[in-house]
């Protein structure tokens, strides 16, 4: 391919780091899935102590992106790419504070006794951890159909923190005394289901890249 | 006002070269219409034909339709007609250097035949003005040669003297390629306003250029006219991969 080898590279680099970013927000889920399974205070701790880091990534891609618009001018494929990259950047960030918050919880429960909730969390985080790690595939692949795929998972995801709502408000007033439990787990699954939003982003952003179609919001542009 | 132009089945040849292949298009009236493409693909041969300068070369000749308006431009009207009636600038500003301010922006309609002062007084401050050049030259006007000014402000000034004479038509050769950021930018500023009087047709290689004056654009590779769109499509989303390939500079 002729032409522009210097802003070819500058793009394959933007690219690279913003999979190094999209590592570490995943590891960030992960993690905090594993401490809220095992209850571990220590793994909680690796999550706050990640935080920085991808918020710096998130700074350092963002000025990239930002000389590139300035000093390179893109057009068409490349200016698509350059504009998802940017808003898949800062969706990995948010799935970082996610990552955060579930820790946060995690934390707060560790005061109280551990006991059996009516919620599936663990099934909940590898759902929506499954559409981050589903999104960021069809965007190394640049793989708008399997992009679309991931869109589909989100009812499912949207349905089941639906259902950990309602049967942990019925618990609530049931077990008055298991609030604080309850509501931490209600909270967990709300930002797990924000997880899953911020992956459905990705999916999209990813096929505005390829196929220069808005699909945002359920509308079809372009 | 300005007039749409309809094109259909436009060739045009240089000797035995083909130049322009069956070329169709509408361009809407008061717009800015781009045209893009490598060097050698047929642009310029193509607003050339949209004045009848093209067939001034005599081993040039062109065939097909072009319409202004209701007027077939090859049928219908005289070469020096539509030249009135189809101003154009040239990518080097080009003054009549012996002459004055003045007399460059009115030479149009003195070699029309116009030969009242006040209707050319009254023309040339208007043309002036329409060309933002009016408040930077009115003290000189008769004491300076057009030769004297700046680039930028000889390109404003030939752009007054295009629309001095009325035209319904302003094609622009790469107006500005020859200017620095300054003048380029208030040759776009003007292309803005003239585009509410006049329909302008401007051959760019400077692309982001095109994206910022004109609502539509016409990308031409190898004598053909691959893909013509809105601007914002053709910028965001072309639907043609060699016109994909050319903007964002993977060409070749």
């Amino acid at each position: 391919m002729a032409g522009r080898v210097k802003f070819q590279q500058s793009l394959d680099e933007l690219k690279e780091r913003l999979l190094v970013m999209a590592g570490m927000a995943e590891q960030a889920i992960q993690r905090s899935i594993e401490a809220y399974r095992t209850r571990n205070l220590s793994i909680c701790e690796l999550v706050f102590r990640s935080e920085p880091a991808i918020n710096r990534l998130e700074r350092e891609i963002d000025q990239m992106a930002l000389d590139l618009l300035a000093m390179e001018q893109p057009m068409a494929i490349d200016l698509r790419f350059i504009l998802s990259v940017i808003r898949i950047n800062a969706d990995l960030e948010r799935v970082g504070d996610q990552a955060v918050n579930i820790a946060v919880r995690v934390r707060e429960m560790g005061a109280f006794a551990n006991i059996d909730l009516p919620v599936d969390i663990p099934k909940l985080a590898s759902l929506a951890a499954a559409m981050v790690r589903k999104a960021l595939e069809s965007f190394i692949e640049a793989d708008a159909d399997a992009a679309e795929a991931v869109l589909k998972l989100d009812n499912e995801v949207d349905a089941m923190n639906d259902a950990a709502f309602y049967a942990l408000s019925s618990l609530i007033k049931e077990k008055p005394e298991l609030t604080p439990q309850s509501l931490n787990a209600l909270i967990i699954s709300r930002n797990l289901e924000r997880v899953g939003d911020h992956a459905t982003n990705i999916a999209e952003d990813v096929i505005f890249w390829v196929r220069g179609a808005d699909v945002r919001h359920n509308v079809i542009k372009n | 006002m300005g007039v749409g132009i309809l094109v259909e089945h436009l060739n045009a040849w240089y000797g035995t070269t083909h130049t322009l292949q069956d070329i169709n298009l509408h361009i809407p009236a008061n717009h800015a219409t781009a045209l893009i493409g490598p060097s050698g693909c047929g642009k310029s041969t193509f607003v050339r034909c949209l004045n009848r300068m093209h067939e001034t070369n005599p081993i040039a000749r062109a065939t097909g339709t072009v319409k202004m308006g209701d007027l077939d431009i090859y049928k219908d009207v005289s070469p020096v007609e539509i030249r009135r009636r189809v101003g154009m600038v040239f990518q080097r500003p080009n003054p009549f250097p012996t002459m004055s301010i003045y007399d460059n922006v009115v030479s149009g309609l003195k070699l029309n035949g116009y030969r009242n002062r006040k209707v050319l007084d009254e023309t040339c401050e208007r043309s002036l003005k329409a060309a933002a050049l009016w408040d930077e030259v009115k003290d000189d006007l008769k004491k300076k040669s057009g030769a004297s000014l700046s680039g930028g402000q000889q390109q404003r000034m030939c752009i007054a003297r295009a629309i001095a004479v009325d035209p319904e038509v302003l094609l622009m050769d790469e107006p500005a390629s020859a200017l620095d950021p300054v003048s380029t930018s208030k040759i776009e500023d003007l292309i803005f306003h003239l585009k509410a009087q006049y329909t302008i047709v401007i051959v760019t290689h400077n692309m982001q250029q095109a994206a910022r004056v004109a609502e539509n654009t016409g990308f031409f590779l190898n004598g053909k006219m691959v893909e013509f769109d809105s601007t914002h499509k053709i910028f965001t989303n072309p639907s043609d991969k060699r016109t994909e390939d050319y903007i964002t500079g993977r060409f070749g």
